[in-house]
C-alpha cells in the first residue's frame, strides 16, 4: 500500500507539474471571500503530498478542494461549516492543526508539561544543593587565622 | 577498479573502526598507554580509508561511470560538473558516506588535537566514536552500498532528481552533517566523561570548540536549507516545519542549549550533570534525524529514497546508543560532584531558563513530529501536526527565549541585580515596545503575533549592541579609549554578542512576514500589476535552453512611483530527461526585503498567471543565521580555547626555566 502510494505521488509529481498553486481563475470577485477562502485553505492540508497545504499546493486535488471550498463560501456557508463538511469526508488528517481531543492531550499539552516538569527539576535540584557554603567554624577560623599569619611573616 | 578499491578500502574503515573501539578502551581499562595510543592511530586510519572510499565516489560520478548503480540513479552525463559532485550526496548511498566521512573527520580532529587531555579520557571518548562509526559503516556496507555495480551498463543515467540541481544542494546537506555529526564528538566525550565518572571545567573547554564548529555549522546549513527552499520551490516558504526540518532543527535546539549550558561549566564549573545530559541529547537527536529522514518512515518534499530493512537497522543503531548512554547516564551521573553555587537572579540562572525553555520546546517538535507516526500505529487514526500547531507552542516559547536572551546576558555571573539590568536595557525596552505598538498599528491589530515579534526583536537587537557599548564605554569617556576598550574585550564576548544580534535579526525577519503583501494575478504584457509598495510589468514572454533543460522566461521590470528600481526573470523550466518542471522565481532585494515572482504556464495569448509577493526584511532571516554562525566562529576563534594552548604554554615555561 505504501509502495503504492509513493508510485502515485510521483506520479503525481511529474502531471502535476505543469499547473501552478492558487491560478488566477479561481480567485472569487470579492475580496473579503477570497480571503475567507484563503485562510481556510492555509490551515488544510494537501493530502496527496506531504506536509504543504492547499493553499500552496499544485496538484489537482488541492485545486479541487480550493474549487470546492470556494464555491461553498459564495454559496454563503461559514468557516465552521465548510471545515466540517471536509473534515466528515477526509477525516482530521486533512486539518494542519490538529484538533483538541483525548487523543491529542498529550500532543497539546506536551509544551506545558514539559516545561512544569522542568521546573520542577530545577527546583528539586536546587533544595537538594547546599544553600550556600557553611559559614567557617571557631576552629577553621582560627586556622585561617594561623594560616594568614604565616604568610604575612 | 577504482570504485572496487573504494569499497575496499570501507571494508577496512570498517575493521579500523572495530579496532579503534575495542583496543582503546581496553587499554583504558588496563591502563596500558600502549594500547590507549592505539585509538590515535585508528582513527587516523579509519579517516584515511574513508576518504579513499568518498574519493572512489567522487571520482565515478566526475567521470559518469553509469556502470555503479548509484551514478546510473543519480546522474547524468549532461549535468554541470558542480551538480555531478554535489549529486554524490543527492541520494541516500552517497549521503551516508558523506555522513560517515564526516563522522571520520571529527574522529580525526581528537586524535590530532587532544594531547591536552587525559589519556584515558582521550582513549575513552576515541573508542566511543569508532564505535558509532563501526555501527555505521557496517549499515553501509550491508544495506546501503553505494559502490554496488550495474550489469549491463546503461547508456545513460537516469539525472539527478532538478529540485536537488542547485547551488544550494551543494553547501546545504555537507554542512547540516557537519553539524550533526559534530555532535557525535560531543556525545563521545560525554560517554567517556561518564565512564571515568569524573568531569571538570578542563572537559568543557576541550568540548567547547567541537560544539561551537558544530553549532555554528548547523546553523548555517539549516539556514542554506531554508533559503533553499525558499527560492527553489517556488512559493516563498521558507520553514514548513516538515518533519525532515524538524529533525535538523531538533539537534540545533538541544545544540544551542548546549553550547550555552557548557560555557557555564567551563566559566563556574556548575551545570554538569545538565551538561552531560544535553551533550547525550543533541546527538540522539542527530541519530533521530538521520533515523526519520533516512528511513523513509516519512516521505517528504525532501525527495529520498525508502526501504524499510534501512529503517530497522537505523531504529537499531538508534536504540543502541540512546538506550545505552542513557543507561549509562543514570548510573554515573549520580556520582559526577556538584559544584559553582549561584543565586536563582544571575547570568547562570538566566542560562538554565533560556535553558528550559530551548528543551521544551525541542522537545515539543519532538512531540509534533512523532505523534502521528506514533497514533497511527497505535490506533490507526490519521491526524496532521502542521504549521499551525508548531506556530503557536515553539513560537511563544522561542520568543519567550528571546526575550530573556538580553536580561540574561547583562546580567552578572553569580549573583546579579535585576534593577540595573532593567535600567541599562531601558532604551531598549522603549525601542521595542514602541516598535511592538507602532507595527501592531500599521496592521490595524491583523497580526499581533507579528508586531509582539517585531519589539521582541528590536529589544534582543538593541539589547545586544548596548551591552557591548557598557562593556566598552561609560559616560565620559573618550571615543578612542572606548574603541581601545572595545577592541580588547574577549572575543567570546563579541561572539555571544554577534549571535545574540544574529536572533534578534532573524525574529525580525520573520516577523517581516506578517507585514508583507502578495498578489495572484493573470500578467498582460505592459499592464502593470500593484503588490505591495511596487508596481510589477510584464515585458515580455520568451524560450531559453539551458544545458539540460529549457525553459519559458518572463522577464519582469519593477518599478516603485514610476521608477525602475529593479528587474527580473521568472521562469518555469522543464529537465529533458525526467520530464519535470521546476519553478524558478524571479526574486529583486530591495532594502532586506524582497519582491517574489513564480510563474505558471505562459498562455498561447502572451498571458502569463503568476503570484507576486512583497516579502519585507525576509533576508534579515538568513543574514541573522549567518550571524549566529560567524558569532560561534568567532567565539571559537577567543585565545582561551585554541587547542593546546595550556600545553605549549608549559612547553615554553620549561625551555625558559632551562635556558
Amino acid at each position: 500500500m505504501r509502495r503504492l502510494r509513493l508510485v502515485l505521488l510521483l506520479l503525481f509529481a511529474t502531471l502535476a507539474a505543469p499547473s501552478f498553486a492558487v491560478q488566477p481563475d479561481e480567485v472569487m470577485k470579492d475580496p473579503a471571500l477570497e480571503a475567507r477562502a484563503r485562510a481556510l485553505s492555509a490551515g488544510l492540508r494537501c493530502m496527496v503530498c506531504q506536509n504543504q497545504s492547499i493553499d500552496d499546493s499544485d496538484a489537482p486535488l488541492a485545486r479541487d478542494i480550493r474549487i470546492l471550498i470556494r464555491q461553498r463560501i459564495a454559496e454563503g456557508e461559514s468557516n465552521e461549516a465548510v471545515r466540517a463538511y471536509l473534515v466528515s469526508r477526509y477525516g482530521d488528517f486533512i486539518l494542519l492543526k490538529p484538533p483538541f481531543r483525548p487523543e491529542t492531550w498529550l500532543l497539546w499539552l506536551s509544551a506545558p508539561l514539559t516545561l512544569c516538569a522542568g521546573l520542577a527539576a530545577v527546583l528539586i535540584a536546587r533544595r537538594r544543593a547546599p544553600s550556600a557554603t557553611p559559614a567557617l567554624s571557631a576552629q577553621e577560623e582560627a586556622q585561617l587565622a594561623a594560616l594568614t599569619r604565616d604568610e604575612r611573616s | 577498479m577504482i570504485v572496487e578499491l573504494g569499497h575496499f578500502a570501507l571494508v577496512l574503515a570498517l575493521c579500523a573502526a572495530l579496532a579503534q573501539t575495542i583496543i582503546p578502551s581496553w587499554g583504558a581499562r588496563l591502563g596500558d598507554p600502549d594500547l590507549m595510543a592505539v585509538g590515535r592511530s585508528a582513527a587516523l586510519t579509519q579517516f584515511a580509508l574513508v576518504a579513499i572510499a568518498f574519493a572512489a565516489l567522487v571520482n565515478a560520478h566526475l567521470t559518469s561511470d553509469f556502470s555503479v548503480l548509484n551514478v546510473a540513479e543519480n546522474s547524468h552525463s549532461a549535468v554541470p560538473t558542480i551538480y555531478k559532485i554535489s549529486g554524490v550526496w543527492g541520494n541516500h548511498e552517497g549521503s551516508m558516506l558523506l555522513w560517515v566521512l564526516i563522522l571520520a573527520i571529527f574522529g580525526a580532529l581528537v586524535a590530532l588535537f587532544g594531547r591536552s587531555l587525559t589519556r584515558t579520557l582521550r582513549a575513552n571518548a576515541l573508542a566511543v566514536q569508532g564505535l558509532i562509526s563501526f555501527a555505521f559503516l557496517l549499515f553501509i556496507l550491508l544495506t546501503s552500498n553505494p559502490f554496488e555495480r550495474l550489469s549491463p551498463a546503461p547508456f545513460e543515467g537516469r539525472d539527478l532528481n532538478p529540485i536537488l540541481q542547485d547551488p544550494g544542494l551543494a553547501i546545504h546537506p555537507p554542512m547540516l552533517y557537519l553539524g550533526y555529526v559534530g555532535f557525535s564528538i560531543v556525545y563521545s566525550f560525554a560517554a567517556a566523561a561518564l565512564i571515568e565518572g569524573r568531569i571538570d571545567a578542563a572537559w568543557a573547554r576541550f568540548v567547547r570548540p567541537f560544539a561551537l564548529v558544530a553549532w555554528s555549522l548547523l546553523t548555517l546549513g539549516i539556514a542554506a536549507g531554508s533559503f533553499w527552499a525558499y527560492y527553489t520551490l517556488g512559493w516563498g516558504g521558507f520553514w514548513f516545519w516538515d518533519p525532515v526540518e524538524n529533525a535538523s532543527l531538533m539537534p540545533w535546539l538541544a545544540g544551542t542549549a548546549f553550547v550555552h549550558s557548557v560555557a557555564v561549566m567551563e566559566k563556574r564549573d556548575a551545570l554538569k550533570v545538565w551538561t552531560i545530559f544535553l551533550a547525550i541529547v543533541a546527538f540522539s537527536f542527530s541519530l533521530l534525524g538521520t533515523f526519520l529522514v533516512r528511513s523513509g518512515v516519512l516521505t517528504s518534499v525532501h525527495a529520498f529514497a525508502n526501504d524499510p530493512r534501512r529503517g530497522v537497522f537505523i531504529l537499531a543503531i538508534l536504540a543502541l546508543f540512546i538506550m545505552g548512554s542513557f543507561a549509562l547516564f543514570a548510573w554515573r551521573a549520580p556520582m559526577l560532584r556538584q559544584g559553582g553555587l549561584f543565586a536563582p537572579i544571575s547570568r547562570e540562572g538566566a542560562l538554565v531558563l533560556n535553558n528550559l525553555l530551548l528543551t521544551t520546546c525541542c522537545a515539543t517538535v519532538l512531540f509534533g513530529t512523532v505523534y502521528p507516526l506514533a497514533l497511527e500505529q497505535l490506533t490507526g487514526e490519521k491526524i496532521t501536526v502542521g504549521a499551525p500547531f508548531f506556530n503557536m507552542t515553539c513560537g511563544v516559547l522561542l520568543l519567550t527565549a528571546c526575550f530573556v536572551t538580553p536580561i540574561g546576558f547583562s546580567l552578572a555571573w553569580k549573583r546579579g541585580d535585576l534593577l540595573g539590568v532593567a535600567q541599562r536595557l531601558t532604551v531598549a525596552l522603549a525601542a521595542g515596545a514602541i516598535v511592538a505598538i507602532a507595527g501592531a498599528a500599521w496592521l490595524r491589530g491583523q497580526s499581533i503575533l507579528a508586531a509582539i515579534a517585531a519589539g521582541i526583536a528590536i529589544f534582543a537587537i538593541v539589547g545586544a549592541l548596548t551591552e557591548i557599548l557598557t562593556r566598552a564605554w561609560r559616560p565620559g569617556l573618550p571615543l578612542g579609549v572606548a574603541l581601545k576598550r572595545a577592541a580588547g574585550l574577549p572575543l567570546s564576548f563579541w561572539g555571544a554578542a554577534l549571535a545574540h544580534l544574529g536572533v534578534g535579526l532573524t525574529l525580525l525577519g520573520l516577523a517581516g512576514v506578517g507585514f508583507g503583501a502578495e498578489a495572484i494575478a493573470t500578467l498582460h504584457k505592459a499592464v502593470p500589476q500593484a503588490v505591495g509598495p511596487y508596481e510589477i510589468t510584464l515585458d515580455s514572454v520568451g524560450e531559453r535552453v539551458g544545458p539540460n533543460y529549457k525553459e519559458a522566461v518572463a522577464p519582469m521590470t519593477i518599478r516603485s512611483g514610476g521608477t525602475v528600481v529593479a528587474a527580473i526573470e521568472p521562469a518555469r523550466r522543464q529537465f529533458l530527461a525526467r520530464q519535470m518542471t521546476t519553478t524558478e522565481a524571479g526574486m529583486a532585494t530591495l532594502d532586506f526585503g524582497q519582491v517574489y515572482v513564480s510563474i505558471g504556464d505562459p498562455a498561447p495569448d502572451g498571458a502569463v498567471p503568476a503570484r507576486l509577493y512583497w516579502k519585507p526584511l525576509v533576508t534579515l532571516i538568513w543574514l541573522g543565521g549567518a550571524a549566529m554562525a560567524l558569532g560561534g566562529a568567532l567565539s571559537l576563534a577567543d585565545r582561551r580555547l585554541r587547542f593546546g594552548v595550556a600545553v605549549r604554554a608549559r612547553a615554553g615555561a620549561v625551555a625558559a626555566g632551562a635556558g
